[in-house]
């Protein structure tokens, strides 16, 4: 291959430079068949950057003073040098939009493009979970819509009623997802039209289901049997919702009795927004391994074809290295398994076992050894989310390089317990366990909805399924305080184990509680 | 396909309204924090923003989480010495370590019990003048003022030629090339239609005399609609500008105080924290504030401020002699028209015995009509003298323009100060 002149040197960029080394990766990630999005690359200021920090990612957000929190925090750990922002944001939309921070360094701009256009921006268009969920062109108009209904909301009913609400939701909105169904896409002004006859169909079903003269009980399940307490069958019917439901900000939104069609709307977006959301957290270590992968190899294929220098490549491997850094667990620096360094290894061990398999990798991954690998590596990125990708492809050698380790916690037992480690015994349990780790069913409770008591005092009552007698913390209060707000009435929630109601929790407390 | 768009000339304060709901939510916890602040910084010190901590609790956004105890797996890495079926001890601090959190998680800064952050000069001095205002901002009568803008009335016929209105001018040619030409053109229809006529005629009938007479006449008509000029000076407009009287938005602050013996040092760190109060309080309320600095003792003078607050002098104390300087300087000036005009007093309380009375005719007679506000503080713990009698007739006089307080250490400044400009309910 001939060697060329580097497109430039130094640390200093201009458009036309970013715009040469853009023009070079996009030719490189085609010859790896990278399908992504089109770009729109934004150059923004350090203090644009916290903003869209503070919005989580939304390019137009709704206002709420949680957002506020969230930059006087970043604001703070920037000035005080404590965090170095993030180099790069990049939002998973059509076209994808991907933030440059002016402060860079030329290297970085470069490693930013690979990073976030190239890797980040495959893997949304890509990856199952995101194709399944999440809608890219529509994103950017949904957003619209929704800020523009908030603020209409304030002017209408005032700030503080509408904070109140999106609080409320907030508190829920991990439990506003739908894990099966797929929702289909709508444009701005279509939403806008179909907000207005939801809302009307919204409150003749809600009136439906809470009119007080009781229908004819439906349930066949209690036919025949005669309760005594209540001859007449007056709080027959079965129970309702006759299925638990999972998502509970979709289930307040079509059942709570006293809602206005304005709330339930809001509710709904806050639903929509949890919904988009939701692939972001179920794939970080694929999504940030995958691009870090993509870095990489798109950086070392410019070095070798001469178009960056050495100095710029010494540059990007020192910021390579500190990304995808995995400190051990006893070092002051650790906070986790970082999600950069276990993706990025795994996938950088999975192109190793396609091109050099090992004895060992033949028999762990015997479909897999010596397969094409640029074609299994998207295979792997098309069709997997944490959990089931590590479960599959996490090698016994990344395990040895990383020197997992399993340890057990038992409140009951008065000693921790190491279960497992990175030898021939211990793979299998440690890949199941770190899946495990990533399951987003097992890191957040599992809460449904239980019952609503529409025949009599209303109550709503949830089930927390409770695994390995782990309890929930304090704030389960404060939740359900939040659930009240929005149901109106009592709300009870159970926790369960093994079938065996073993903590109840209730709100609003009696007063002596309250003391408490 | 790729777009490079470089946004940093966009608007910036996009979290700004997040960030204003943030702070009115907890608008009593902040202003907690800024009072402590106001009462412990050195007076230099006003002019920046401060550190607020809120605590973590008050503020959390709840979720529900897996709370600590059961039964789990945690897989880690960089297992240096472990085998399977090692037995460790529980790390301190019970439950830590779950490490993997959400993303979000990570930035909440190394506080988990304390949430800090830092307001902005602004946002601090907004707390600190929070629920305040100036007394007497009502303006005396506008006519009074000599201060005036210039202010865009409407188009005149006349002006400079900088002033064209050309839109205006080219509206006006317009409508006049329309009205002038259309007789014009009416009876220029009327002889081309007239000769066409005639011509249509057999030539036996065709009067020559006639055709010709037509002839010139268009020929006289067209000449004439030529001539219609495209622009005269009939048709120019002119921005029209005129002088508008204007509420004056310069105030001069006189700081006025006793430097005898009897005023130590504390006595004057005292006073001086009230005057930057006042001063910072005006600066928010107009574009230009001035300072003049008066001190006396048997005598006044206007000194800088570094004499002001710093140089020692003995003596007597004749109060009389500061207010008939400030009376001097106001008249030769500030004139009271084009200035908002503020006097804040500093001192022990010492007088002259029947210089007190002195002192009061001169503030009814000479100063109260003028002024804006006249504060006064007495920083003594001792009984109060002549002085503050005589002030206190003042007072009932002019009630809401004369405000005075005692202050007896460092830390009542700033309750006097509110108490002084505290926002008062419209009558």
């Amino acid at each position: 291959m001939t060697r060329r002149q580097p497109i430039a040197t130094g640390s200093d960029w201009n458009f036309e430079i970013l715009d040469a080394f853009e023009h070079e990766i996009a030719r490189l990630a085609d010859e790896y068949r990278l399908d992504t999005y089109p770009n729109q690359i934004e150059v923004i200021t350090t203090e644009q950057m916290m903003d869209a920090y503070a919005s989580v990612g939304m390019p137009v957000g709704y206002h709420h003073w949680s957002f506020g929190k969230q930059f006087l925090a970043v604001e703070q750990a920037y000035r005080r040098g404590q965090m170095g922002l993030a180099y790069e944001l990049v939002i998973n939309s059509d076209p994808c939009i991907a933030y440059l921070m002016e402060e860079n360094t030329l290297m970085m701009q470069v490693l930013v493009m690979a990073h976030a256009c190239y890797g980040h921006n495959s893997f949304f268009k890509g990856n199952y979970l995101f194709r399944t969920w999440t809608d890219a062109p529509s994103i950017v108009d949904y957003l619209v819509f929704a800020r523009k209904y908030i603020s209409e909301c304030e002017e209408r009913h005032g700030v503080e009623a509408v904070e109140q609400l999106l609080d409320a939701c907030h508190a829920l909105q991990n439990y506003g997802v739908d894990r099966y169904k797929r929702p289909s896409p709508v444009s701005a002004e279509e939403e806008s039209r179909r907000q207005t006859e939801r809302e009307e169909h919204l409150q003749a079903q809600v009136n439906m289901l809470w009119r007080t003269i009781p229908g004819r009980p439906r349930g066949d399940a209690l036919a025949g049997m005669v309760d005594e307490e209540d001859p007449l069958g007056l709080h027959g019917g079965g129970r309702y919702p006759p299925e638990p439901q999972e998502n509970l900000l979709y289930f307040i939104e079509k059942n709570a009795p006293l809602l206005a069609p304005w709330q339930r709307e809001v509710v709904r977006i806050v639903r929509k927004l949890a919904q988009y959301f939701y692939p972001q957290r179920q794939t970080q270590v694929m999504n940030e391994g995958w691009a870090c992968f993509w870095h990489y190899t798109l950086m070392n294929r410019l070095y070798e074809e001469g178009l960056v220098d050495e100095g710029l490549m010494l540059e990007f491997l020192q910021s390579h290295t500190s990304v995808v850094q995995q400190p051990a667990f006893d070092s002051p620096y650790f906070s986790g398994i970082n999600p950069y360094a276990l993706g990025f290894a795994i996938f950088t061990d999975l192109k190793r076992i396609c091109e050099a398999p090992t004895q060992e990798d033949r028999e762990w991954f015997p479909d897999t050894a010596g397969s094409d690998w640029r074609e299994t590596l998207e295979f792997a990125m098309r069709n997997f989310k944490d959990e089931s990708f590590i479960q599959q492809f996490l090698s016994p050698k990344v395990m040895r390089d990383l020197k997992l380790f399993m340890v057990v916690d038992d409140d009951q037992e008065e000693m921790l317990e190491v279960a497992a480690i990175h030898d021939e015994r211990g793979y299998r349990r440690l890949r199941d366990s770190l899946s495990v780790q990533y399951a987003l069913a097992v890191r957040e409770p599992n809460i449904q909805v239980y019952a609503a008591d529409i025949r009599g005092d209303r109550s709503l009552t949830l089930r927390h399924v409770q695994d390995g007698r782990r309890p929930l913390a304090r704030s389960v209060y404060p939740v359900i305080r939040h659930l009240h707000q929005l149901w109106g009435f009592p709300v009870r929630l159970e926790s369960v184990e093994n079938d065996e109601v073993v903590r109840r929790y209730h709100w609003p407390l009696a007063e002596e509680e309250r003391r408490e | 396909m790729t777009y490079f768009i470089d946004r940093r000339a966009n608007a910036k304060h996009k979290s700004a309204v997040n960030r204003q709901r943030f702070l009115d939510r907890y608008r009593t916890r902040i202003k907690r924090s800024v009072e402590e602040a106001v009462n412990r910084r050195s007076i230099t010190d006003m002019e920046r923003g401060e550190k607020v901590s809120i605590p973590a609790r008050d503020i959390s956004e709840p979720v529900f989480q897996h709370g600590p105890g059961g039964e789990r797996a945690i897989v880690a890495p960089g297992n240096k010495e472990f085998v399977e079926g090692d037995r460790l001890r529980r790390p301190g601090g019970g439950g830590g370590g779950d490490g993997s959190g959400e993303g979000s998680a990570s930035n909440q800064g190394e506080g988990v019990d304390e949430f800090a952050f830092t307001l902005s000069r602004e946002e601090f001095l907004d707390f600190v003048f929070d629920g305040l205002e100036l007394p007497h901002l009502e303006r005396k009568n506008l006519v009074d003022l000599d201060e005036v803008r210039q202010v865009r009335a409407g188009v005149s016929r006349d002006g400079t030629p900088a002033r064209i209105n050309i839109v205006r001018s080219m509206r006006e040619a317009q409508a006049r090339r329309i009205a002038m030409r259309a007789p014009i053109r009416r009876a220029l229809r009327e002889a081309v239609e007239a000769l066409a006529e005639e011509e249509r005629k057999d030539p036996v009938l065709r009067n020559p005399a006639r055709i010709s007479e037509l002839k010139e006449e268009i020929e006289r008509l067209e000449k004439r609609l030529e001539a219609v000029p495209f622009i005269d000076t009939y048709d120019l407009r002119y921005n029209n500008l005129i002088d508008q009287p204007q509420p004056s938005s310069k105030a001069v602050m006189f700081c006025v105080m006793d430097v005898s013996g009897s005023m130590t040092q504390a006595h004057k760190d005292i006073a001086k924290r009230f005057y930057l109060l006042l001063y910072l309080f005006l600066e928010r309320n107009y574009e230009k504030v001035e300072l003049v600095f008066v001190r006396h003792h048997t005598a006044a003078k206007e000194v800088d401020e570094e004499e002001f607050f710093y140089s020692r002098e003995t003596g007597g104390t004749i109060v009389s002699s500061a207010l008939t300087l400030v009376d001097e300087i106001i008249e030769a000036r500030y004139p009271a028209g084009q200035w908002n005009l503020y006097v804040a007093q500093a001192s022990d309380g010492d007088n002259w015995d029947d210089d007190s009375v002195a002192c009061r005719k001169l503030l009814v007679e000479r100063l109260m009509p003028r002024l804006q506000y006249f504060t006064y503080v007495e920083i003594t713990p001792h009984a109060h003298q002549a002085l503050w009698e005589e002030y206190e007739r003042v007072e009932a006089e002019y009630d809401k323009r004369f405000a005075m307080r005692q202050i007896v250490e460092a830390g009542d400044i700033y309750p006097v100060f509110r108490e002084l400009f505290k926002r008062r309910v419209a009558p």
